[in-house]
């Protein structure tokens, strides 16, 4: 890989521990990958906050880079293992509270805004067309690739990190226009009708293309929420975090539907939900905001939950990013989820938080969510928003 | 005999080889405190690496291992090496970071279990 003058410096040294730790990583996975060059990015994403997913080798990894290391573009941070205020109202203990702080302290440390959220578009972190980025969490980076046109590849938590140290990312796989061509054509005939089908469709794609870029037609209405929800589905069940769809997204325009053809009917969408949803009727967990809730989703949470009570049973928790919790205090939307019952879970989410082991079953309507919850020994329910919070008010799935 | 390889992260090691045919992951993958090998069903399940030329094709799993492999070094059970059929990101960051010599690009099926291996500037020397 080719580099310039004070790439080599930077390598050699000369900006301290964290920039060449940086540039041995961006040089390494450069050559692996066949980048010719490193190219300059606009912004970086950085996952791995969790203290729950990170333990004690990531802190202190995290700690010896923050000794001298600043990042030099935009920096914005996946959500973390908890509410970085209410922690002790979510049920998370001291110990590890004192190591999430200590996770915290070190990002802050490297100039990082400390957003924890997974929808860094909705909160200031706004890439645009043709930008090149480093972003890790996937979803993330399947919206900003797909929805929006920027271009980064689906980066771990230590590549970001270095790509914000140095300001640049190597130069190959989706950074390149000649690997962004789909590769397979999906023809959405299944009628579309609830939230939570965005997160079946995106199942069945992912479950379809394995590994491939899919040219998505014969949708012809689709909201930011239904997007946000897709990108999260059909990257966790498998497809490249890059998708075009036709009328819709950028790139679409550019190119042809490929010949290979498969078609997502309304029993694929049926056989997604037989198999994200297990067999239960008690729920004692309900969680929206796999990605985290939009002010306009916090808005219909609140519509549908006015003048009624979460079961004593029922865990309901609505996560999203501080930002949108603001918006949400000011617009009385808080006050009325909490008079519920419910709870705010900023900073944080149902895939990262340390879940295992404290609820039996859980209802959301995110298959991103399901997924991660499987992993935390949960039995699952997927569904509308309706579904999910008469679950939280009867204690049932109906 | 000398088998010709990339260098992923610098270094010279030398130790006792520990191959598997299978790829690794770290996260939950390998015990981070003594370094034994957890993944249920793996062909080296209940070996420890420290210390080892590890030998496998490449890696796989949450990128969260990178963090794992470091976590090994400072406990001082980390593998003193490792060789790769074909390198990925989790083993690569994790190898630099953690200062472990790793080559990759080599014909991993010449190396046994139990050869005493050296990494040198790309170069893997096998002593049987």
């Amino acid at each position: 890989m080719y580099l310039t003058k004070n790439e080599e410096r930077m390598l050699d040294g000369e900006e301290g521990y964290a920039v060449k730790k940086s540039m041995e990583i961006l040089v390494a996975l450069g050559n692996i990958y066949g980048a010719e060059k490193l190219v300059k990015i606009g912004s970086v994403q950085v996952a791995g906050v969790s203290y729950h997913n990170l333990g004690d080798a990531g802190l202190e990894y995290l700690n010896e880079l923050a000794k001298d290391g600043k990042v030099k573009v935009l920096t914005t941070l996946n959500p973390a293992g908890m509410d970085l205020e209410n922690w002790r109202k979510l049920g998370i203990d001291e110990e590890f509270a004192r190591k999430q702080n200590l996770v915290i302290d070190a990002f802050r440390k490297m100039g990082i805004i400390i957003s924890c959220t997974c929808t860094p578009y909705l909160i200031g972190n706004l890439p645009i067309y043709g930008e090149h980025i480093a972003w890790s969490e996937s979803s993330a980076v399947t919206f900003a690739n797909s929805v929006i046109g920027a271009k980064t590849n689906r980066e771990g938590g230590p590549s970001a990190l270095a790509a914000a140290f140095v300001g640049k990312t190597p130069c190959y796989g989706l950074h390149l226009d000649t690997n962004r061509a789909p590769d397979t054509h999906v023809e959405v005939t299944a009628k579309l009708t609830t939230f939570s089908d965005w997160g079946a469709l995106g199942y069945c794609v992912g479950k379809q293309v394995q590994n491939k870029i899919p040219y998505i037609t014969g949708i012809n209405d689709v909201s930011l929420d239904e997007l946000k929800s897709f990108c999260a589905s059909v990257v966790t069940f498998g497809s490249k975090p890059l998708f075009h769809m036709k009328g819709i997204t950028p790139e679409s325009e550019k190119h042809q539907p490929p010949k290979e053809k498969i078609v997502i009917d309304d029993s694929d969408i049926r056989e997604a939900y037989e198999a994200i949803n297990d067999d239960t009727e008690d729920i004692d967990f309900v969680c929206i905001g796999c990605p985290h809730a939009s002010i306009k989703e916090i808005a219909e949470i609140a519509n549908l939950l006015k003048n009624r009570k979460i079961s004593p049973n029922t865990e309901f928790w609505v996560a999203t990013s501080r930002p949108m919790k603001q918006l949400a205090d000011k617009r009385g939307y808080t006050r009325i989820i909490e008079e519920a019952g419910g709870k705010f879970a900023c900073d944080t989410c149902m895939a990262v938080a340390p879940l295992k082991g404290r609820f039996r079953t859980v209802a959301t309507t995110s298959a991103k969510g399901c997924y991660y919850s499987r992993h935390n020994n949960m039995l699952t329910k997927m569904g509308s928003l309706e579904e999910c919070i008469n679950a939280g008010v009867s204690g049932k799935w109906s | 005999m000398e088998l010709k390889g990339r260098i992923i992260s610098k270094g010279i090691a030398e130790g006792e080889a520990l191959t598997t045919t299978q790829p690794i992951s770290f996260y939950g993958g390998v015990d981070p405190e003594t370094s034994e090998i957890l993944e249920k069903g793996h062909e080296l399940q209940g070996k420890r690496i420290k210390g080892k030329i590890l030998v496998f094709p490449t890696g796989k799993g949450s990128t969260v291992g990178s963090y794992t492999l470091y976590r090994l070094k400072k406990g001082g059970v980390a593998p003193a090496g490792i060789i790769n059929r074909e390198c990925e990101t989790v083993v690569a960051v994790g190898a630099i970071i953690s200062e472990i010599p790793c080559v990759d690009e080599v014909d991993i099926s010449q190396i046994k279990t139990g050869d005493t291996v050296r990494i040198e500037n790309g170069v893997v020397t096998i002593k049987k």
